[in-house]
């Protein structure tokens, strides 16, 4: 029986509502908490907060920040970090992936260290990577014994270094599993079936590398790199541990101008805040941009 | 193909080699030495801190404790300190947002899950927004408002702001779920006579318990492992394991701090443990972006 059509709109109508009523609570609460978060810390970048008697926004704060050499040379340091991490994350993990896949026992084994890595708190990763190659760490203590040094001191500043060495490290130690487990995945529901046929066909083994295992590889683990590039720029507790005090990575700069006891320095905090989600939200567009064009493939 | 013969096809290739010889052993050599070389570097970080745990007296350049204790776990039992109260607390904030998570979360999984709808790109990118803008950049935006509504300093406070990277996580995975799952089941127990209670106890939820205890226990771990936002809402009143940690291993008591450590990766491990059988890889890598 053919529904009259007032009654199949009504019908989807209560659909939509359904839905809307479903999807409600959970949208409500992240526009009141993120963009809410978001929003009011724009308008207080931009000098506007009424109620204190500020009511004509102005860009004073980014001008300041933008003057400010403490800014700059935080804001380098930060996008250096992130970008040697992400870089180094995604080769290590990429080049693990493809030697593990057709290891049917290494890979399981490095699969459950992997997931085991990922329930680990960053914070107890930067703790344990500082009681490793700290001066007086593991690492200085076996090159003691090795003969190499004498005394602590002799051994490298690998923490609160101008490398960013100790920050790199731990990064690096929590995304390769992450990064890794993705490859991992993509290759075993891929196979090997596409390379085979490519190398049947006459491919070296790198060209069948190249331009088969590499083009279904990249979306997924490139998806996964934008995720780790923004969260290791935004990321505060483990450059607050590990990191020097001047200049100090971006977040833990933001955070320390916001908590000053000149309260004047809180748009400048607020600016700061918004650098970085800028930054992410850049990464968001290229996240799901090669997701989409992923899905689609 | 099947999952079973896809990983017996690749033991064959293992025995085998893929091209046979001696380039095949110098293959399965360098495996070796990669996947002992991975094991070392991702275990290497959490043995000083076992050590640590039950070192007494630890000088330069000692490889190993000279002599050992249990000072250090002694002081985290001990009731007069700190570290139960913070642990007590790091679980009941992990615990109500959790709850709350599967109340709000759970009805959003199932509407991106199950329905196409106008918009829904919209909604799905302001549900992944907070996963990927960092947490920091919005949080001291939010902290002016919790300030004006009075829930800065307070566990309620807290509790509130590990919403944001836990809510969408759980949505997230229930969104997985239910799109798997085929309403129609529903339907029939309906046409059976169930009311909306029965139809929910005994098929809905039935069906989702797996996603819903993966997702929920993954939930509770990026709410046990925030740090900077239960520091900046809690304003130093609402004592944390992680903020504990923290300043003991800022503080260099180094036996404390790993005897923290290792408290505060048990929960994670258990969950591992535990949601090992329903657990895709794939979903144990979002719970690392989360927040963990």
């Amino acid at each position: 029986m053919r529904l009259p059509t007032s009654a199949r709109l009504s019908e989807t109508t209560a659909e939509r509502l359904r839905i809307a009523a479903l999807l409600a609570p959970a949208v409500a609460l992240i526009v009141l908490l993120f963009l809410g978060g978001l929003v009011s810390g724009l308008l207080r970048s931009l000098n506007y907060f009424p109620l204190i008697g500020l009511d004509t926004p102005n860009f004073d704060a980014y001008t300041a920040i933008l003057s400010d050499r403490e800014f700059l040379l935080s804001f380098w340091l930060t996008l250096y970090i992130s970008l040697v991490s992400t870089i180094l994350s995604t080769v290590l993990a990429v080049a693990a992936a493809l030697l593990l896949r057709a290891a049917l026992k290494g890979r399981r084994v490095v699969n459950v260290f992997f997931s085991l890595n990922l329930t680990i708190p960053h914070l107890v990763g930067a703790v344990g990577i500082l009681y490793l190659i700290s001066q007086s760490g593991l690492l200085a203590r076996a090159a003691a014994n090795l003969g190499m040094i004498d005394r602590p001191a002799e051994f490298p500043a690998l923490v609160a270094d101008p490398l960013a060495i100790g920050i790199i490290l731990t990064y690096v130690w929590k995304e390769v599993p992450f990064i890794g487990v993705i490859a991992l995945a993509i290759l075993l529901s891929v196979g090997e079936d596409y390379e085979s046929v490519a190398k049947s066909l006459g491919a070296k083994r790198w060209q069948a590398f190249r331009h088969v295992t590499l083009p279904l590889l990249a979306p997924g683990v490139a998806s996964a790199s934008f995720i780790v590039f923004a969260f290791t720029f935004g990321a505060f507790e483990i450059p607050w541990l590990l990191g020097r005090t001047y200049p100090s990575a971006l977040p833990v700069l933001a955070f320390e101008s916001y908590s000053d006891v000149d309260l004047g320095s809180r748009p400048k905090a607020m600016a700061m805040a918004m650098v970085i989600a800028l930054l992410s939200a850049l990464a968001i567009v290229g996240y799901t941009r090669l997701s989409r064009r992923f899905i689609r493939s | 193909m099947t999952m079973s013969a896809q990983l017996a096809a690749e033991d064959d290739a293992d025995l085998v080699g893929r091209s046979g010889g001696r380039r095949a052993v110098r293959v399965s050599t360098l495996r070796w030495v990669v996947i002992i070389g991975l094991l070392a570097f991702l275990i290497a970080p959490i043995i000083p801190l076992i050590l640590w745990s039950f070192s007494f007296r630890w000088t330069f350049p000692n490889l190993l404790p000279t002599e050992y204790s249990m000072r250090a776990w002694e002081a985290v039992a001990s009731p007069t300190n700190d570290v139960l109260l913070a642990t007590w607390n790091s679980t009941v904030i992990a615990v109500v947002v959790t709850a709350l998570s599967i109340l709000i979360g759970v009805p959003a999984g199932r509407a991106l899950g199950l329905y196409k709808f106008p918009g829904k790109r919209l909604v799905e990118l302001l549900i992944v927004a907070p996963i990927i803008v960092p947490t920091l950049a919005v949080a001291l935006g939010m902290h002016t408002l919790f300030i004006r509504y009075g829930l800065s300093n307070s566990l309620i406070g807290v509790i509130v702001v590990h919403l944001i990277p836990a809510l969408p996580y759980m949505i997230l995975v229930m969104a997985g779920v239910f799109a798997n799952y085929d309403s129609a089941f529903e339907s029939q127990a309906r046409s059976l006579g169930a009311n909306g209670f029965k139809t929910q106890r005994f098929v809905t939820i039935p069906a989702i318990m797996p996603g819903l205890v993966v997702g929920s226990l993954f939930t509770f771990l990026i709410s046990w492992s925030e740090y900077v936002l239960t520091l900046l809402v809690g304003g130093g009143q609402v004592i944390t394991l992680p903020l504990l940690l923290f300043n003991f291993a800022r503080s260099g008591d180094n036996a404390i701090a790993g005897a923290l450590a290792v408290v505060f990766i048990v929960p994670g491990i258990l969950v591992l443990v535990f949601t090992s059988k329903h657990l895709s890889s794939g979903q144990a890598a979002m719970g690392g972006t989360g927040a963990l």
